[in-house]
């Protein structure tokens, strides 16, 4: 017991002596460091996180220099890159997956004066904030267009992983599509990855050949939508970036993962000195989710209508959990009029009323 | 639950689609196989013809001329390894994992500017007449052209090794290169012939993927799908008829619980996922001792 | 036309130089390339192979490549065991993941009692775990003649399969927020590999991986049992006069390397890693064939290997983020570099004689 206390404190000495390094390098360039947890040729979640740190050169030209490593595997060597980051004299550090969550919980500790920021984490600290997208937003907006535009009144469904992020978008769409067609039915069906466009493909094929004529992924690749052109008659929306290759149709619409003005707000901040730790989720309102052109293949009064849930979304007045709303097994989640609070939000591990199936577990 | 919505019919149709690509690596590597030469390489050498696939079938606007740049980016690439291998006698295993190192990243370079393209159309052919057969036109002859592409280079690599002179010498080699030698047959030169049409094939499965199924360029698309066609060989215990039916027992399992999911059954995806692979296992106790090529994985040097 | 002769031995002065030579003509081709990727070819290499060893922060990186060689070298001291007696098996990554999973389950379900049995009890889960995932292309083998090779690989992908169920499924952090994924084992005390020197990078598999070393090379040089996998290898028949059971070395070298490779899984897990997650396995198993290979299945030579391997991920990190090279070209690298060592590795075994051509 007394060996393994003594181990522990020599590992809290370790942290102490990092702690009291002087900055290291006075360059007068604001340092903004990125890492990634895929290629950033993945053309989905890592491409558009970099496209946010294109963004910020952009903006900001010689007075910020970034910096990435890309493909780092969730585990020591994330600790490894970002410590490296922060002893180059990064002064911002973005980690982009949830898994980096302990990894910058950790580094953050030790660089008390470099500001670390973790994506989709919910651990924070005095020199750590947390953001994340209410994709569930962009959800929403899809299910409205969904739930107009079938015709066999079966949506499908590829799911990545039965995560809250994904559950909560499943539920996000199906309240959408429900609310304008109350027929509708949706089939889900997880792919458990979150890239595979092979399997991908196939997921969209199955639901096709099921009687799917809408086609919703929480995948990033474009081979659903590959798929759902081959067989005709069938609609999808891009996801994590535009997928503008297959507008008009089958893709008639899409939620962006849109990094890019808060990547720029939060270097600003740190330039300014305004810097402060939070937890922010954002959502249409703020940027963070963009809804790409709704394309031509829909009909214009679904178009306006689609683009005024939108617009109320963005400005606050419509949230898209919004009462009465029961759980799958009818029990009343939400009462009339009351809207979801963030942590059941966050914790989301539950149907509503109305989707067919178990999640797995 | 409604298993009536899954339509047999079109899961068998879209069985035929999974299959292709893990049906042409397979095939390729089963020559190689045959040949003796274990090639772990196929993830490096897939992903490299469908990086090349991609870009000849882009510039040219041809997915054909695609698919033979594909079929030439792999079969280069294999050199490599038949050089190290075959004449610097480099360790199999080892040389294939590099190899597949090597693949993956050469592939990430060379696509670099081909992110967010589309490839050109590949339209599925509707066989005439057979494709009008009911039940069986839509199952066997309503895709496109290279799922027969495939099946015909599977039926010519049975053709060629239990039917010509050559493929007697291919087998010779690869049950005992020493006795093949001594015979007086090539070892080398049959074996680099063999991992260049294994490459070649490999980039073929490859290209599929960026060209048909997909059909884009994206880093390490392939997925696995390489490791799996070597998976295949092994279940097929080294047989072109059996390695059908292996390619389509693997993307028979994915197709299958993706219906039955969205069909509401639930399932359990990662202990079905690992069914196939137990199935090889015991594929490969059944059949058990001597199957494998005599010289897999060994290195020949001709002492005189 | 050249000819290869096989030397009666390797050859002492090659043994030394190629690997110098592989990694001079890597430099060459490699600077080659990022010339051609628009990057300074000297910057670029000096910055993979030199920086993590000498630069303002070395103090930080020297550390790392314990922390990334350690794995490697563990897993690779116990295949190179087997890969010397001709016993091959390269599903070390399966036996990695299993070992990880069978010693982070024992701790998770003591979690959160305190005493210092726990890790010891992890290690021996870890090692078993990956005892019996190496036990099953073992007995199979001796029981039914199946080859090794193909047995232990398609057991990685059980073993994938199997890492993400639990990740997904039962060792879920309950406190995770539905999450995949464990508990950070690396935060209960009992159960975590900590730092034994703060700073030095120097944890349990650190150690692990030096004993194995030096154990390796005991056996090897000294005892009777090297004495028989060197036999085996070299000429199996003379082996089985000298009366080496053949069956019993094929157990004995799984279960080495498969117990060894468990090991390395539970150290990260419940080290560097942390956590059970569904990506855990990051190659080690299948890099560490390499390794072994690199350092020519010597206890030693393994050693050096794996820090050259270590030095190339860290280098390579370090490239990106000073330099903006892509990743892939650190890959790409890597290959080259194992094709090159691969490649004059020919010169310690074989004679290159230029002769005339004789008719075949």
């Amino acid at each position: 017991m007394k060996r393994r206390t003594l181990l522990a404190s020599g590992a809290a000495a370790a942290a102490l002596g990092l702690t009291g390094l002087p900055v290291l390098a006075q360059d007068t360039k604001t340092k903004v460091g990125f890492i990634f947890v895929g290629p950033v040729g993945d053309g989905g979640w890592t491409y558009q996180h970099n496209e946010g740190r294109l963004a910020i050169e952009q903006e900001f030209g010689d007075s910020v220099e970034t910096m990435f490593v890309e493909s780092v595997p969730e585990g020591p060597d994330a600790v490894r890159v970002m410590t490296d980051m922060a002893l180059k004299g990064a002064n911002l550090i973005f980690t982009t997956s949830f898994g980096y969550m302990d990894q910058t919980v950790e580094v953050a500790s030790k660089f008390p004066n470099v500001k670390f920021e973790h994506a989709t984490g919910f651990k924070d600290a005095p020199n750590l904030a947390t953001y994340s997208a209410r994709f569930y937003e962009g959800r929403a907006v899809q299910g409205h267009i969904a739930g107009h535009m079938t015709t066999s009144n079966i949506i499908g469904y590829i799911g990545s992983f039965p995560i809250p992020e994904v559950i909560r978008g499943i539920n996000s769409s199906y309240l959408a599509a429900k609310a304008v067609n109350p027929d509708v039915q949706f089939k889900i069906v997880w792919a458990y990855t979150w890239f595979d466009p092979a399997k991908e493909a196939e997921a969209a094929n199955v639901l096709i050949e099921q009687g799917a004529d809408v086609i919703l992924q929480h995948t990033d690749s474009t081979a659903p939508q590959a798929a759902a052109q081959a067989k005709g008659n069938v609609i999808t929306f891009g996801q994590a970036s535009d997928m503008a290759e297959y507008a008009p149709s089958p893709r008639v619409s899409s939620i962006i993962d849109n990094w890019a003005p808060y990547y720029i707000d939060r270097t600003r901040a740190v330039m300014d000195g305004t810097w402060e730790t939070h937890q922010v989720w954002e959502g249409i309102g703020d940027g963070m989710v963009k809804i790409g052109e709704i394309s031509d293949a829909v009909p214009a009064e679904v178009k306006a209508s689609a683009e005024a849930l939108r617009d109320s979304i963005a400005a606050g007045e419509t949230h898209p959990f919004t009462g009465p709303v029961n759980k799958q097994d009818g029990s009343v989640w939400l009462a009339e009029g009351e809207k979801a609070d963030d942590g059941t939000l966050l914790g989301m591990n539950f149907y509503v009323e109305g989707i067919e199936g178990d999640i797995p577990s | 639950m409604d298993l009536s919505a899954i339509n047999p019919i079109l899961l068998l149709a879209s069985l035929m689609v999974a299959a292709t690509p893990i049906l042409l690596a397979a095939i390729g590597e089963l020559v190689v196989e045959r040949a003796g030469v274990l090639n772990l390489g196929v993830e490096g050498m897939m992903i490299t013809g469908a990086v090349c696939g991609f870009i000849v079938a882009t510039a040219t606007g041809s997915p054909w001329l695609g698919f033979l740049g594909a079929a030439l980016g792999g079969a280069l690439l294999s050199l490599l390894f038949g050089v190290l291998t075959q004449f610097l006698l480099s360790n199999q295993v080892a040389t294939g994992l590099a190899l597949t190192l090597f693949g993956l990243g050469l592939s990430a370079l060379m696509g670099q500017s081909y992110l967010g393209i589309r490839a050109p159309a590949f339209p599925d052919i509707h066989v005439p007449l057979l494709g009008d057969i009911p039940v069986i036109g839509p199952i066997v002859f309503q895709h496109d052209p290279m799922v027969y592409v495939g099946l015909g280079i599977v039926a010519g690599v049975w053709w060629f090794l239990n039917r010509t002179r050559a493929g007697l010498v291919l087998r010779a080699v690869g049950e005992n290169h020493d006795a093949a030698h001594a015979l007086g047959y090539h070892v080398r030169r049959t074996r680099m012939l063999a991992i260049m049409f294994g490459g070649a094939c490999a980039g073929l499965g490859g290209a599929y993927l960026s060209l048909v199924r997909v059909p884009q360029w994206t880093e390490g698309m392939t997925a696995g799908a390489g490791w799996i066609a070597l998976a295949i060989v092994v279940f097929a215990s080294w047989k072109p008829g059996r390695l059908v039916l292996g390619a389509y027992l693997f993307g028979g399992v994915t197709v299958l619980q993706l219906n039955l999911q969205a069909a509401g059954v639930a399932v359990p995806v990662e202990y079905l996922s690992m069914s196939p692979y137990l199935a090889t296992i015991a594929v490969l106790v059944i059949m058990s001792a001597g199957r494998a090529p005599g010289s897999l994985g060994r290195i020949f040097h001709a002492a005189r | 036309m050249i000819v290869l002769d096989k030397r009666p031995q390797p050859s002492r002065l090659w043994s030394y130089a190629a690997p110098v030579l592989a990694v001079v003509l890597t430099m060459l081709v490699g600077g080659v390339l990022f010339a051609a990727l628009g990057k300074n070819p000297v910057e670029v290499i000096r910055t993979i192979f030199l920086d993590p060893l000498f630069s303002e922060f070395a103090w930080f990186y020297r550390p790392q490549l314990l922390i990334k060689g350690a794995p490697l070298v563990l897993i690779a001291v116990g295949l190179s065991f087997g890969f010397r007696a001709g016993i091959w098996n390269i599903g070390a990554e399966g036996q990695y993941i299993i070992g990880a999973l069978c010693g982070a389950a024992v701790g998770l379900a003591l979690y959160p009692a305190e005493t210092r049995w726990i890790f010891p009890l992890m290690i021996v889960a870890g090692a078993f775990g990956g005892w019996i995932w190496a036990m099953i292309p073992g007995v199979l083998k001796v029981k039914f003649g199946t080859n090794e090779i193909l047995v232990s690989l398609m057991l990685v992908y059980v073993a994938e399969s199997l890492l993400a169920a639990m990740a997904l499924g039962p060792l879920k952090n309950p406190e995770g927020m539905g999450f995949p994924g464990s508990r950070n084992l690396a935060q209960y005390p009992s159960a975590a590999n900590l730092e034994l020197i703060a700073g030095t990078g120097l944890h349990w598999g650190v150690v692990a991986a030096l004993i194995a070393v030096i154990f390796a090379y005991v056996v090897l040089a000294r005892h009777i049992f090297g004495f028989q996998v060197r036999l085996a290898g070299q000429a199996p028949r003379a082996a089985r006069f000298a009366g080496v059971n053949p069956a019993r070395m094929i157990l004995i070298c799984m279960g080495l390397s498969g117990a060894l490779a468990g090991m390395a899984g539970l150290f990260e897990v419940a080290g560097p890693a942390g956590q059970v997650t569904i990506d855990f396995n990051v190659g080690y198993g299948f890099t560490a064939i390499i390794v072994a290979f690199l350092g020519r299945l010597h206890p030693v030579g393994i050693l050096l290997a794996g820090g050259l391997m270590a030095l190339t991920y860290i280098g390579g990190g370090i490239a990106q983020s000073n330099l903006g090279l892509p990743a892939a070209a650190i890959s790409l690298l890597q290959g080259m570099l194992l094709f090159f060592l691969l490649a004059v590795d020919v010169l310690t075994h074989y004679r290159v004689r230029f002769a005339a051509r004789q008719v075949a």
